[in-house]
């Protein structure tokens, strides 16, 4: 009721002084018993959208909340928190960040009282680059970001398996999306929160992509005993899909872009080259493909020349 | 690569009007400014033959990479540059016995157009680019080399490779150098500026000036008629210290 009125007034303030009040109507999506998934649009970050193109997720156990990943402004976490309010009276009692783009961690703010766990190279890695990629957000999503800094995790995540209010939750660390991505299976539902090392339906991104690792991470991640699979991007997945897509995408990425430097290809001309059917349902293919060319190419195109002497 | 297309349409009804009344297919506030800079008073006229290919937005704006062919002209030199870059000029290329196609990567400072200028055997400049968006600061950063004293020992040190293409063959080049602007506080400029591509007989195939905007540690791709044989072509490069540089471009990968 608090909160309601609270809203009404805000409103009221607005309407008054002609401004315009910003939502992101975050509703919660119920992926399993005491699992549930905000799920973002299969976009890339806009001033229409507000950087709400990512899954964040909480667990709901008997002593309190987990949360994995805070989105990308203080507004969504704020709204974030109000959501998880509606669903259950228990407090927020961890906040992981499982790894350091900013759509992961700049909701971080509205769990300020709680405080943020995230892998140690995630923690070294937003320290240097958060800054960073705030003024690109503030660039990119514009007044959504209002009110938005960084706000570092306090402490490195504790344990391997942890038991949290009756739920067992493995903390799994890996690498290849970033050089420090963390999944967290839940040993109690079967569900697996798979951060950015998985993608559904939506291209996988790669600034910090190590290709091969994340391939062979890929390989470890489909023997594990999960029942629902939560991307870091694309619907939540209970058919094993996103391992496999996001692994044949990355498998024909870096097979295309080796090729093609050792062809002597120019990134524009390889920027332009077509994108295989199968990936045809695949959001954002395109300009992620771009992208990934300015990340990955430059590296192969000088694997592909050799030494020059006099 | 959509906004080349858009380019092409606007540009082909506003080829038939005479130069000087031509709007800039870009819309541009900057270019007669350009105009003046780069191309003086020569006479010039917009033209979609001068295909500038450079991605919609700088995923890294260090390194925009940038590549420019010429269809259908016989060209003299090519100039290519970036209205709202402080330093505009990124290259200039003059292919003697090459194809009118130059690539590179450079540093863009903010969003622009990227311009390609090639003066045809017409007497006339003919103009083409695209804009490209930027996130930016691309030319005011220090480069990496110039916050660690190691990359001193490898100045010069090159990587290349020539790939037979037809009667041409491509030729790529990438040169350990910081190419820092001059724009970041207390680095002075230092930087390629001249680079001749030559047929093993010392014959002079291409011949390009680099300036500041061009990437840290280059890469510069030509296309030059003949083959690289079994002596390879000869790069020969100079900076603006009077370093001078020079090695073979051969067939084949490295190992």
């Amino acid at each position: 009721m608090k909160r309601l009125a609270l809203a009404a007034l805000l409103l009221l303030c607005a309407a008054t002084t002609g401004a315009t009040e910003r939502h992101y109507g975050l509703s919660p999506e119920k992926v399993a018993p005491d699992t549930y998934v905000f799920v973002g649009r299969a976009e890339n970050f806009s001033s229409a959208n507000g950087g709400n193109i990512v899954n964040t997720g909480f667990i709901v156990t008997k002593t309190g909340v987990v949360v994995i990943d805070t989105g990308p402004s203080l507004l969504y976490g704020r709204e974030m928190r109000d959501a998880i309010a509606r669903v259950t009276p228990l407090p927020v009692i961890r906040v992981i960040n499982t790894h350091l783009h900013p759509d992961h961690i700049f909701g971080n703010q509205a769990f300020a009282d709680v405080g943020i766990e995230a892998l140690p190279a995630t923690i070294r890695g937003e320290e240097t680059q958060a800054k960073a990629f705030a003024d690109n957000m503030y660039r990119m999503v514009g007044p959504w970001m209002q009110g938005t800094e960084p706000l570092l995790p306090a402490r490195p995540i504790p344990r391997a398996v942890q038991t949290v209010g009756g739920h067992r939750l493995e903390m799994i660390a890996v690498s290849g999306h970033t050089d420090a991505d963390l999944m967290v299976l839940d040993h109690a539902t079967g569900v697996l929160f798979a951060s950015d090392m998985a993608f559904l339906d939506r291209a996988p991104t790669t600034p910090h992509a190590d290709v091969a690792a994340w391939v062979a991470a890929l390989d470890e991640m489909a023997k594990l005993p999960f029942r629902t699979l939560i991307p870091g991007h694309g619907r939540p997945d209970k058919e094993g899909r996103a391992i496999r897509q996001t692994r044949d995408w990355l498998v024909w990425l870096d097979a295309t872009l080796g090729a093609a430097a050792a062809d002597g290809l120019e990134m524009t001309e390889m920027m332009a080259r077509p994108i295989p059917d199968r990936f045809a349902g695949i959001a954002l293919a395109r300009e992620e493909f771009v992208r990934s060319v300015s990340h990955l190419y430059p590296r192969l195109e000088q694997a592909s020349l050799r030494r020059a002497e006099r | 690569m959509r906004r080349l297309l858009l380019a092409l349409l606007i540009l082909l009804p506003a080829a038939a009007g005479r130069a000087e009344e031509m709007a800039d297919p870009l819309d541009s506030p900057l270019w007669p400014e350009m105009r003046a800079q780069v191309l003086g008073t020569a006479p010039y006229v917009f033209d979609a033959r001068v295909e500038v290919s450079a991605p919609a937005s700088a995923e890294n704006s260090a390194q925009l990479p940038v590549a420019v062919r010429v269809h259908g002209l016989a060209v003299r030199e090519i100039v290519l540059f970036a209205d709202y870059n402080p330093i505009p000029r990124i290259l200039a290329l003059r292919p003697l016995e090459a194809e009118p196609y130059v690539a590179t990567r450079f540093k863009i400072n903010m969003a622009s157009p990227v311009r390609a200028a090639a003066l045809a055997e017409d007497g006339l400049w003919h103009v083409g680019g695209v804009w490209v968006d930027a996130a930016g600061g691309g030319c005011t950063l220090p480069s990496a080399a110039s916050a660690d004293a190691a990359w001193q020992s490898r100045l010069g040190e090159t990587a290349s490779r020539s790939w037979p293409k037809g009667k041409t063959s491509r030729v790529r080049l990438q040169m350990i150098h910081p190419m820092d602007t001059g724009l970041a506080a207390g680095i002075p400029a230092f930087y390629l500026e001249t680079s001749w591509i030559k047929a093993a007989d010392g014959k002079v195939l291409a011949e390009l000036d680099t300036f500041e905007p061009v990437s840290e540690n280059p890469i510069l791709t030509l296309e030059v008629r003949g083959r690289a044989g079994a002596d390879g072509f000869r790069f020969e490069g100079r900076d603006n210290n009077g370093n001078q540089f020079q090695s073979r471009i051969r067939e084949g990968g490295p190992g």
